[in-house]
């Protein structure tokens, strides 16, 4: 099958001339003019504006909603309910356990309940005053393991064997019980990670129109089309040939726009019951209740190790608070232990994780989506065995290093490997030889690493149908329209689609249009998440641009009577290479193609190989091909008022080929950025009562352009036999090291072992005053170099 | 609890806010007035209810969709416009408020740019395009103002000052690296210099192993 013909590391012919090059964005000036339409700037005839009804509990039963003064309201067109929508859905086809509106019960405070359809905005927002909803409130459940231990006493779903179990899954790989025992040591410790959000600036937002012909056209600010297609088909009960979903501009996702959401329903019933356009803007504040952020996880990891550095056993046991439903959670329970297994050689391996339900926003995809956490707790750990070995910690990822073109020990195929040459630059670039253990107190370099997915082989729903497809379509003018299900939420990749035709094609990428995420006009893309799009839709657009090219070639080789090999597209122009005289515009040149084989045009896709171990859940996580990074953190850390800052970030991330390098460079700095924010700002929780701590942008910390520190992007291209020209993913890798290598600076700066995030200045005295407690002879003075401290700390651990 | 509506469009929900009684609640229909606005050169006459925010009346009722609305709540900076050339935040400032003064929104750089007798974008929004600035692009409207605003007072400033003069513009995608290097350039190329070479590079290339074939990867 064409699709997974893998289709080489080089340029198509001797050089590049597009790909490779730093390039403007297909859509850059559109957005930097104002003139980009997203979402919330479509306004159609005769749109009326809709809000949502939010439950008040965070538990509760709904013993009955009674909307009559509602719809009494003038200027109220439509109230509709749970009752009007009672099909669940979910993203995982096997956990659907959300309604568009509660059915029965509300299970978080934000949980949506009823909405209303209205002239405008302040009618609509009156309107919702005016529904009466009569709650039995429950007991709710805020902590992991009180809902784990108590919850059958109010399940927060039914039917889940009575406990508040989401999801479980237990793996061992080799024999971890005798390699601990065979160790020469073994470190074992507790590590939190708390929750954190998307914050996308873009509020989520969708609009409907429902033809009088029975057509349902949704816009969404969704980053996976195809899948709010399919559950709209579901929830509406229409045939998915009547419904189009259109993704406009898209102002962030980060995971955060990856499920289906109730505003998406809501519209589009709101819709197809008052024969009006619908539109809904969720405020700021209901974005924080739609949440799907990083999962909070308690995380206990045993790692052996011989005296020379070499790992023999990881043991990870880990309790994921999967907030109030399924989301993605299923994947992010497997993702919690299968995507540790590199950049590091574990001869043995074992992880349990259990996602538990609790009465809060649910958790789900975020940049990273399932292995930050888990990278946090055995990055710190790392540096604990370095420490206690007295190995450099550097020294000891190397000695650990899994190698390129093997296997991890959970069975997923790892191509190229660039690690080690991260690990070089970073060393380097950051002067860790001469600087790391003898800065002065108080300031600190630490390092981590990690590995990350391009694109998983699950694609969710069982099928066999490509993961990614593209539609080409060559016109007479000299133009090719390139038809992609993939979701350009910033990240660039109709930019990477126009710049791989025009490399193809020996064109101008001026000359290359893009129309994406529209399902009634482009071919299925399963969307943007798990860092699939470039690798994939990538892949997908070599293959379609070839067999254009291959007509376009045919054509003007019969033209001119030579042999095929003889003709070349580049430059705008097609060649003969032994009469340079002998030339022809692109444009001449579709025009013969055209004259040769009708009308003009190719399709492409890209389906993964057979991945994985041969065990349940052996293929989640289960990658093409997979990125690597390295991070070293610079920090200062304030002894008096527990403040830690960071004063540099040096990011070596291999992505494989750098299609378009300014956007690879974009992407891992908005990792770093992002990071950096969650490990000392950013938290998403909620209070004793379950109500959210501070949904605005205010009480969520967002780093300001002032906040956030210099961060240094090295790339680095290991050529990847499976990648579109050797491309890996680029996009959410580089976040994963960046919050361990910041914890381990703290450590380099001030000896304190934080193995709960956030860093807080709480935080960081209160493990300051721990070590002072701990130390009473060593600790307060200013001088100490860092293996001194490490000797300090060797001597009290025993 | 003051939760059960979160469709208020102004602040935590469980804080003080407007509640609209039965009377007023149809607000198209109720205390809309004539307003005039002079918005990138042109005075723009439309109707519009009292409460309504200029960002507000900029995208529904003039079309002007360029000004993004991230928090409505003054948090995030993506509604920021010039008023008499300063960065506000327009969804702080009531329509009715900015009658009588000259507000400049994305839509008015290019514009204006051509008019002086340039070409293409304006050179601010060209060095966000030129140096991957744009990723989402949401808030960058608001960024770009606050970058011109800076610049009209002060044609040189420094990274600081660069940094503070878009403190109040959150952006989510970039780490900001490529804005401060965007606006740095714009600066360096208005000055007839060169602009700052970016803050990546890329390390050397990995020889390809020689054994790159690919199996199925099982066990």
């Amino acid at each position: 099958m064409a699709a997974r013909d893998q289709h080489g590391v080089g340029a198509p012919f001797g050089e590049f001339h597009v790909v490779g090059k730093p390039q403007r964005k297909v859509d850059g000036l559109a957005k930097a003019t104002g003139t980009a339409l997203y979402t919330d700037d479509i306004v159609l005839p005769g749109m009326l504006h809709a809000k949502t009804l939010r439950s008040p509990h965070p538990h509760a039963r709904i013993v009955s909603i009674d909307t009559t003064r509602a719809r009494a309201l003038p200027g109220v067109h439509a109230v509709i309910t749970g009752q009007d929508m009672p099909i669940k859905y979910g993203v995982i086809p096997w956990t659907p356990d959300e309604n568009a509106l509660a059915v029965d019960k509300v299970r978080f405070i934000g949980d949506e309940v009823a909405a209303v359809a209205a002239v405008d905005e302040d009618t609509a927002n009156a309107a919702l005053d005016l529904i009466d909803v009569v709650y039995e409130v429950l007991p709710a459940y805020f902590d992991p393991r009180q809902s784990l231990e108590q919850g059958q006493a109010a399940p927060i779903h039914a039917g889940k064997k009575g406990d508040n179990v989401s999801k479980h899954v237990s793996l061992d790989f080799g024999d971890v019980d005798a390699a601990l025992a065979a160790a020469d040591v073994v470190l074992e410790g507790e590590y939190r990670f708390h929750g954190s959000t998307h914050g996308a600036i873009e509020p989520h937002c969708a609009v409907a129109r429902y033809d009088a012909d029975g057509l349902l056209t949704l816009w969404s600010a969704t980053q996976i089309t195809h899948y709010v297609h399919r559950a709209l088909s579901s929830v509406l009960e229409l045939a998915p040939e009547r419904i189009r979903v259109v993704q406009p501009c898209l102002g962030g996702a980060f995971g955060g726009k990856s499920d289906p959401f109730s505003l998406e329903f809501c519209v589009a019933k709101l819709a197809m019951v008052t024969g009006r356009p619908v539109k809904m803007l969720w405020t700021r504040e209901e974005v924080f209740y739609a949440h799907r952020g990083r999962h909070p996880m308690q995380m206990r990891y045993k790692t052996g190790a011989m005296r020379d550095g070499r790992i023999t056993a990881v043991d990870a046991k880990i309790l994921i608070d999967g907030g109030s439903y399924s989301s993605f959670g299923l994947v992010t329970t497997y993702y919690s232990g299968q995507l540790l297994t590199g950049p590091y050689a574990f001869p043995s391996y074992r992880f349990d994780s259990t996602r538990v339900f609790t009465n809060k926003p649910p958790c789900g995809p975020k940049r990273g989506h399932g292995s930050v956490q888990p990278r946090f707790a055995f990055e710190v750990q790392l540096d604990e065995l370095a420490a206690q070995l007295s190995i450099d910690p550097i020294e000891l990822r190397r000695i650990n290093f899994l190698g390129e073109h093997t296997q991890t020990v959970n069975g997923q195929r790892i191509t190229s490997n660039g690690f080690m040459q991260c690990l070089d630059l970073v060393e380097r670039a950051s002067g860790w030889k001469e600087r790391y253990g003898k800065l002065p107190r108080g300031r600190g370099l630490g390092v981590a690493g990690s590995m990350y997915i391009s694109g998983t082989n699950y694609p969710i729903y069982p099928n066999d149908m490509p993961q990614a497809g593209i539609q080409l379509k060559a016109d007479r003018s000299g133009l090719v329209t390139v038809f992609t299900g993939g979701n350009d939420i910033g990240q660039g990749s109709s930019t990477i689609v126009a710049a791989i035709v025009a490399e193809e094609l020996g064109m101008d990428v001026r000359n290359v249009r893009v129309v994406a995420a529209d399902t009634d006009l482009c071919p299925v893309d399963l969307g943007a998440y798990s860092s699939r799009v470039t690798f994939m839709v990538g892949n997908a657009t070599i293959d379609a641009a070839r067999k254009l090219r291959g007509k376009v070639v045919t054509a003007v080789a019969e033209k001119w009577a030579v042999d095929e090999r003889r003709v070349r597209l580049m430059g705008g122009k097609a060649f003969d290479l032994d009469d340079p005289a002998r030339v022809l515009s692109t444009r001449e040149a579709f025009q013969l193609a055209e004259v040769r084989f009708d009308t003009l045009g190719a399709t492409g896709s890209y389906n993964t190989p057979t991945l994985g171990g041969d065990y349940r859940g052996g293929t989640i996580g289960a990658s093409p091909a997979y990125s690597f990074t390295a991070h070293v953190v610079e920090v200062d850390v304030d002894e008096e008022t527990g403040r830690v800052t960071v004063h540099k970030v040096w990011c070596a991330h291999d992505c494989g080929r750098a299609l378009n390098p300014t956007l690879v460079a974009g992407q891992i700095e908005g990792s770093c950025y992002m990071g950096i924010a969650e490990a000392l700002l950013e938290e998403h929780d909620v209070n004793r009562f379950g109500l959210h701590a501070g949904p605005s942008l205010l009480d969520y910390r967002m780093p300001t352009a002032l906040d956030t520190p210099e961060i240094e992007a090295f790339i680095v291209e290991s050529l990847d036999p499976e990648g579109p020209y050797g491309a890996k993913e680029a996009g959410e890798g580089p976040l994963h090291s960046s919050i361990p290598a910041l914890g381990n600076a703290i450590y380099d700066a001030v000896g304190i072992r934080l193995r709960e995030l956030p860093f807080t200045p709480g935080k960081v005295l209160r493990a300051l005053r721990e070590q002072r407690a701990a130390r009473p002879n060593a600790a307060t003075t200013a001088a100490g170099t860092a293996s001194q401290r490490v000797a300090h700390d060797r001597r009290r651990d025993g | 609890m003051g939760l059960p509506r979160s469709g208020a469009r102004h602040g935590h929900a469980s804080t003080g806010k407007k509640v609209l009684t039965r009377q007023s609640a149809i607000g198209t229909m109720h205390g809309v007035r004539p307003i005039t606005l002079e918005v990138n050169g042109d005075a723009h006459a439309t109707a519009a209810p009292d409460h309504w925010t200029l960002l507000e009346v900029l995208r529904y009722k003039l079309g002007l969709t360029g000004s993004k609305q991230g928090c409505d709540k003054g948090d995030c900076g993506a509604c920021t416009v010039l008023v008499d050339g300063q960065p506000r935040l327009a969804c702080l400032m009531l329509a009715r408020h900015a009658v009588g003064h000259i507000v400049t929104t994305i839509e008015g750089l290019r514009p204006a740019h051509i008019a002086a007798g340039g070409s293409g974008a304006d050179p601010i929004q060209d060095a966000f395009d030129r140096c991957g600035a744009l990723q989402c692009g949401f808030c960058q409207p608001g960024m770009m103002l606050s970058a011109r605003a800076l610049l009209a007072r002060t044609p040189e400033p420094s990274r600081h000052e660069i940094q503070a003069a878009l403190s109040g513009n959150l952006c989510r995608c970039t780490g900001y690296t490529q804005i401060l290097q965007a606006v740095e350039t714009a600066i360096a190329e208005s000055l007839g210099a060169e602009g700052p070479s970016a803050a990546w590079q890329r390390g050397p290339v990995p020889p390809v192993h020689p054994t790159g074939e690919v199996g199925d990867g099982r066990p």
